[in-house]
């Protein structure tokens, strides 16, 4: 399998002035591989969108590198980049009543990037368009209304579409199905999973419905307040999580079966994430974790492979030595230095 | 402890509610009935716009008339019908002996009164409290619902609060009062799994506590199967299948709660299997159709569906489902649909 785009270390923090700085993606490094779907999940405020939004552009990285295809991609983008990187990458948005300009017909939402972009004459663009209101599922007679004319799941429909069709390799789907009624996500999901095989397209699937982006996805990752504190294959992340920050979310995600519901013993997770301003060197899950040790609140665990394969990776200091699955000792050192 | 018994605490039957609108009247709840037992929890689950929050904002008289109207039916409380009369016994049973709590605590929370004062209020209207008891029995409230430091919380206006605390103090205010009945319009919907978890819990705990039913809205199956006694399945302002969370989850008996199951992961789907989604999109409320409101996305529809609405038949005791695949004549072709054990 032939990597796709590979993040190194991507961090972006927002300064908010008088010395504090949103910590909002700190350190990522996630590869993807070509025709890959990789699921990402966590809480609201872990730094989800920001990392998606790094990754193609709309935000300008505070460090780290981001590849595609090999290329090293700018770290703050000119509206040139955006026009010439516009043909690889996209983003598809959760919102889609805010995500869409109210005052454009469908035909021109959906035809834009083909406008910016030039080379298409009129009649091109037109066909362009109509062809692909007909591929996400909306008659080419949509092509004339407005936004506030179409139901939600219609409006994620052309979303889909204005970020398909430049035929971009990458896209980036931000939430796309978390404003959706149930039936009409498993529409949305069929629809995406089509065109990812009809057209080659590798995936980044950013969503907090877990057993959703267990379906969806190859691989899952697992954010917590800006970091990556677990990867692996989506059914051995949901069914074996390792992380104890996973394991909280995989206990507190409940499955539509009311047998197994009454069996689960919930370990549900008290508290709410912190927040991200001027985060400290230590475990960033050290202040909810049930499995917390003394080392966690001042080292600062790295992601590391903890399964042969190179397939399973966990920032966690229960499992530092090596894969193991056993705690770590509790003799290490408990005055380490911070910062 | 109270122990639940039988008889329901809230009865709901034949509600009727429309809103006259620019474009015509909107049939939002279509005869609704539900009913829910102490110390029980009722689901009503189904699609957004299918008629969820007006019929229990109607019960609540939350509804604005005009442009609403509650044509038919009644909501009895312990046998009184609060439809129409806002005074039971000269009490005022809304936020008294039935509370609400919605997605958005703000809706529910003053921000301009700290959050103990508020609290304090329903108890003095609600049960004649002195002002000082009512905040004391407030900061209890807050203890309750697990927030910490309750004593100083109450002192606080709601913007200090977390969204997770928000949420709490709203369940707080709407339980102040002990209410019978706890009405909970899709409370978790915007929190996070993990926040959802524990107010889940928290609810569980109450109603263990004090013996409250408890009718949760959601459209989350999985919310349905963690914490729900009975289920009522609502499709186009219709309840389509009710029974209990075992009857609807593992003998679904209506084609709309089976695409439903089918359209959302569960352990057992893999990539090879895959979801079924459920094509189109539901009726236009203006002009409801006069069958079955389903027939237009639903894969087993008869000659019949379309034009003549469906009998609610109880395919077992307690368990009813609105669908002409349970009518005598029916074809017996499908086995897809549960078809009662007496059959
Ligand atoms: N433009 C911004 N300025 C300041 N803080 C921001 C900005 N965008 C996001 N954040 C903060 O960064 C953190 C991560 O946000 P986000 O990436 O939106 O998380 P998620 O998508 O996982 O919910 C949050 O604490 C959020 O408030
Ligand atoms: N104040 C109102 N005026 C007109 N129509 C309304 C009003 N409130 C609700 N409706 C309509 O009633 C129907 C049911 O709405 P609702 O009960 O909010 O659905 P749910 O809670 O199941 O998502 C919808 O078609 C909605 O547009
Ligand atoms: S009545 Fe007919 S259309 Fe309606 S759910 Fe039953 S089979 Fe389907
Ligand atoms: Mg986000
Ligand atoms: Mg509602």
């Amino acid at each position: 399998m032939s990597l796709l785009v590979e993040a190194r270390g991507v961090t972006k923090h927002f300064p908010l002035g008088r010395g504090k700085t949103v910590h909002a993606v700190d350190d990522v490094s996630l590869s993807i591989a070509a025709r890959e779907i990789v699921g990402l999940v966590g809480e609201s405020g872990s730094g989800k969108s920001t990392f998606g939004k790094a990754l193609v552009g709309l935000h300008d990285k505070t460090a780290g590198e981001v590849y595609l295809e090999g290329e090293r991609l700018p770290q703050r983008y000119t509206a040139a980049d955006f026009r010439h990187y516009a043909q690889r990458m996209q983003m598809i948005f959760q919102d889609p009543y805010s995500s869409l300009n109210p005052r454009m017909t469908v035909g021109e939402i959906v035809g834009e990037g083909l406008r910016l972009g030039g080379g298409a004459s009129d009649a091109q663009q037109r066909a362009a368009v109509a062809d692909w209101l007909e591929r996400v599922g909306l008659a080419a007679g949509y092509a004339g209304r407005y936004p506030h004319e179409l139901s939600g799941g219609q409006r994620q429909r052309v979303g889909i579409a204005r970020a398909l069709i430049l035929e971009p390799t990458f896209v980036v789907c931000d939430e796309p199905i978390s404003a959706l009624d149930v039936s009409v996500q498993a529409q949305i999901v069929r629809l995406l999973g089509e065109l990812k095989e009809s057209l080659g397209l590798t995936l980044l699937f950013i969503a907090h419905d877990l057993s959703m982006v267990r379906y969806v996805s190859d691989r899952m990752a697992v954010m917590y307040l800006g970091s990556l504190v677990e990867l692996g294959g989506a059914d051995d992340v949901y069914f074996r999580p390792m992380h104890p920050y996973t394991k909280t979310l995989v206990a507190s995600n409940p499955e539509p079966d009311p047998r197994s519901e009454r069996e689960r013993a919930t370990i549900p997770i008290t508290g709410e994430i912190p927040s991200p301003i001027n985060i400290r060197a230590g475990c960033r899950f050290a202040t909810r974790c049930p499995e917390v040790m003394d080392i966690c609140r001042t080292v600062t665990p790295e992601l590391r492979t903890v399964a042969a394969g190179d397939e399973r990776h966990v920032a966690c200091h229960l499992f530092e030595s090596g894969g193991l699955a056993s705690p770590a000792p509790t003799a290490l050192p408990t005055e380490v230095v911070d910062r | 402890m109270i122990v639940a018994n039988d008889a329901p605490v809230l009865d709901v039957s034949d509600l009727c509610v429309e809103f006259d609108t620019h474009g015509g009247v909107v049939q939002a709840v279509r005869g609704v009935s539900f009913s829910v037992r102490p110390g029980k929890t009722l689901a009503i689950v189904g699609e957004s716009g299918c008629g969820k929050s007006v019929s229990v904002q109607s019960i609540m008289g939350l509804t604005p008339m005009p442009p609403g109207r509650i044509t038919r039916g009644a909501a009895r409380l312990d046998g009184v019908d609060i439809v129409r009369q806002k005074i039971v016994n000269g009490e005022d049973v809304r936020g008294n002996r039935i509370g609400m709590i919605f997605q958005d605590p703000m809706s529910a929370l003053n921000p301009t009164m700290r959050v103990g004062d508020q609290i304090a209020e329903t108890l003095q209207v609600h049960r004649g409290m002195s002002k000082r008891d009512a905040f004391a029995r407030a900061v209890e409230v807050l203890a309750l619902v697990n927030i910490p430091d309750a004593d100083a919380r109450a002192r606080q206006f709601p913007f200090a609060f977390s969204g997770g605390m928000l949420q709490r103090a709203m369940i707080a205010m709407a339980i102040a009062c002990e209410p019978a009945v706890l009405i909970a319009d899709e409370p978790t919907t915007a929190l996070d799994v993990t926040i959802q978890a524990q107010l889940l819990e928290l609810l569980e705990g109450l109603q263990r506590k004090n013996g409250m039913a408890i009718v949760l809205i959601t459209h989350d199956l999985g919310v349905v199967a963690r914490v729900a006694d009975d289920v009522a399945v609502m499709y186009a302002g219709e309840i389509v299948e009710s029974g209990t969370v075992d009857d609807v989850f593992y003998r679904a008996a209506h084609p709309y709660t089976l695409g439903l199951k089918a359209a959302m992961p569960s352990r057992e789907t893999s990539k090879s299997v895959g979801l079924m989604p459920i094509e189109g999109a539901p009726p236009d409320l203006f002009r409801p159709p006069a069958g079955c409101g389903y027939a237009e996305r639903c894969p087993h529809a008869m000659l019949v569906c379309g034009p003549h609405r469906p009998q609610r038949v109880e395919v077992d005791p307690g368990h009813h489902a609105m669908c002409w695949l349970h009518h005598e004549d029916a074809p017996r072709g499908t086995d897809a649909v549960y078809r009662g054990g007496r059959a």
